[in-house]
């Protein structure tokens, strides 16, 4: 699989990351040669092979649907980049 | 003071020999006298070290003292600690204090540890190197030349240098074996599930797992026994009894049966790393174990399906840096959209943004059952090799890492030729098994580590192998030469 500058913006996009322009042929490469390390995948016939979504086939433990922890609001916002009134900040988003 | 293992620490603690606060106190000095020339540490905490240390000799003095209290290690920089910056190796983290610890702090908290500091890393865990972290490099203390792999690089140079006497890890593809093996100290990856996530930055969840990094498998046993346990915080935490990792140490492993997987020994071995492998294999058949050659025939394509797996989970788990709670934020967005790619695009280093984009490319629409699925699948495959073999032998033996320590720059340029150093802990990962690097003997001057892979929850029974190998050999008692200490 190689991609092609356009696949490139279009994922970061997705993912939203800003990649510099200038950075750009160098990610094309190097995801490239992931993508060819990954296809070797493709080798292996696994038809009818069960997908393995936990090492020991374990399911999702659930627990009741009760309060187990305190309000600790101010605490954690502490590290928070903007806040006011107890509200995170970002920039306008419906105006 | 600074040569002595965990056991001997404990035992002087004991005894009265010395304080807690006298070890601490050596620790932190050693540190500072390095001026971290090895860059171990992001985080040095002295005032809290000596707190803690200070507290555990009162517990002492008041006849409530533990196997390991007031003991000194240090935590890899991906768990957070109350109230101490936790950055996980990246500059998205640079102003990150944690409001809370990981389940593995506190245990090590209540089982009275004393805490040195926070150690360096490959960014979010993210390489084999080290190369990788927003601090720079941590350099190997055996050649300073060279990588100390990673991604616990900071913590497997911090014990070989005898900055700390033993350190926490976390390893997703062999991120605490391979450096462990580079380094030339003894590091073990519990089954999944065995130690909490809780509090430990995820990379790949389904293959994230905590475990202890100390100069001997004795020595692992103890700090294994204070890491491990159930957690309800973490929900595939295994709810299972712990044992005494240290109880079977001393058993003989007369009859052990030994797989050697062939496609560990292939082409991609360096040939001095074999000569040393098959030397260590030697002396275990002389210690009257039986060795059975296996076949793990789904071992190439181990990293090509983490390579899927891996970076699928990463993009997901590390969206939620986001710019907005916690973490780096960008000068003056435009609109939202700017904010959260300025903030990602600024936050993450080269090799971050590479498995994101993998990652999201992989999950993408239409990409879902070519990638993720196969892999899934794969998984399975690779997991059942192993279940076959564990029909026939006790463990599973090979090198940990096909090279030794490599020369800065070398793998950076290609990331394909980095992932390959993880081709032989990486399976172990994709199937949740346990796995153990010790100290085999040396390439011209830099370690080799060999490699036992166990069944599930048998990590007393890699501990108790690796104890017996210990006890007959000296390489994990070798210690580097530094001019700088």
């Amino acid at each position: 699989m190689t991609l092609k500058k356009q696949d490139v913006e279009n994922i970061a996009h997705l993912a939203r990351l800003a990649i510099n322009q200038a950075d750009i042929p160098s990610y094309v490469q190097n995801l490239s040669d992931i993508l060819a390390l990954v296809e070797q995948m493709g080798a292996i016939d696994t038809e009818g092979v069960t997908p393995m979504a936990h090492p020991l086939d374990a399911v999702q433990r659930l627990r009741p649907d009760i309060v187990s922890e305190s309000n600790q609001r101010d605490y954690f916002q502490q590290i928070a980049p903007q806040t006011e009134a107890g509200l995170y900040l970002v920039p306008k988003v419906i105006e | 003071m600074h040569n002595k293992t965990l056991v001997e620490l404990a035992k002087g603690l004991e005894s009265g020999e010395f304080s807690s606060e006298e070890v601490t106190q050596h620790y932190l000095d050693r540190i500072e006298r390095s001026a971290d020339s090895l860059n171990c540490y992001i985080t040095v905490t002295p005032e809290l070290a000596i707190q803690q240390a200070q507290a555990a000799d009162q517990r002492r003095a008041n006849g409530e003292a533990g196997r390991l209290t007031g003991v000194p290690i240090a935590h890899k920089d991906i768990f957070c600690t109350k109230n101490i910056k936790t950055s996980c190796g990246s500059k998205m983290l640079d102003n990150f204090v944690s409001p809370y610890d990981a389940s593995v702090v506190v245990n090590c908290k209540q089982s009275q540890l004393v805490t040195l500091g926070k150690t360096n890393m490959d960014e979010f865990a993210m390489g084999s190197s080290n190369e990788t972290s927003y601090y720079g490099s941590v350099k190997n203390p055996w050649n300073v030349e060279r990588v100390p792999g990673g991604s616990s690089g900071g913590s497997a140079a911090a014990v070989a240098a005898r900055l700390a006497p033993a350190a926490t890890g976390t390893d997703t593809g062999g991120s605490i074996r391979q450096p462990a093996a580079l380094c030339g100290i003894t590091g073990l990856k519990p089954t999944y599930g065995r130690v909490s996530r809780y509090g430990m930055i995820a990379f790949a969840s389904s293959l994230d797992q905590a475990g202890p990094m100390t100069r001997t498998a004795e020595d692992a046993a103890l700090l294994l026994n204070v890491m491990s346990g159930f957690d309800e915080k973490d929900s595939t935490s295994v709810d299972s009894p712990v044992p005494d990792y240290t109880a079977s140490l001393h058993h003989s492993i007369k009859g052990l049966k030994i797989g050697l997987p062939k496609e560990y020994f292939d082409g991609g071995l360096n040939q001095g790393v074999a000569s040393v492998i098959d030397d260590a294999i030697k002396h275990y058949q002389s210690m009257g174990a039986e060795l059975v050659e296996i076949s793990l025939p789904n071992t190439k394509t181990a990293v090509s399906t983490y390579y899927v797996v891996a970076p699928a989970e990463c993009s997901s788990n590390l969206s939620r840096f986001d710019g907005v709670r916690f973490g780096h934020r960008c000068e003056s967005p435009k609109d939202l959209e700017d904010f959260y790619k300025r903030s990602r695009g600024e936050g993450f280093g080269p090799e971050v943004k590479r498995r994101i984009l993998i990652g999201a490319y992989v999950l993408s629409a239409g990409y879902y059952d070519a990638y993720y699925l196969k892999s899934q699948k794969l998984r399975r495959l690779i997991s059942d090799d192993f279940k076959q073999a564990f029909q026939d032998v006790d463990v599973i033996m090979g090198p940990t890492s096909p090279t030794t320590a490599f020369k800065f720059g070398e793998r950076m340029e290609d990331p394909v030729s980095m992932y390959l150093s993880d081709a032989y802990t990486i399976a172990t990962n994709l199937a949740g098994l346990p796995g153990i690097s010790i100290p085999a003997g040396f390439v011209d001057g830099l370690p080799v580590g060999l490699q036992i892979i166990g069944n599930y929850f048998k990590e007393a029974q890699l501990l108790n192998v690796s104890h017996q190998y210990q006890r007959e050999t000296d390489w994990h008692r070798k210690a580097p030469v530094m001019d700088i200490l």
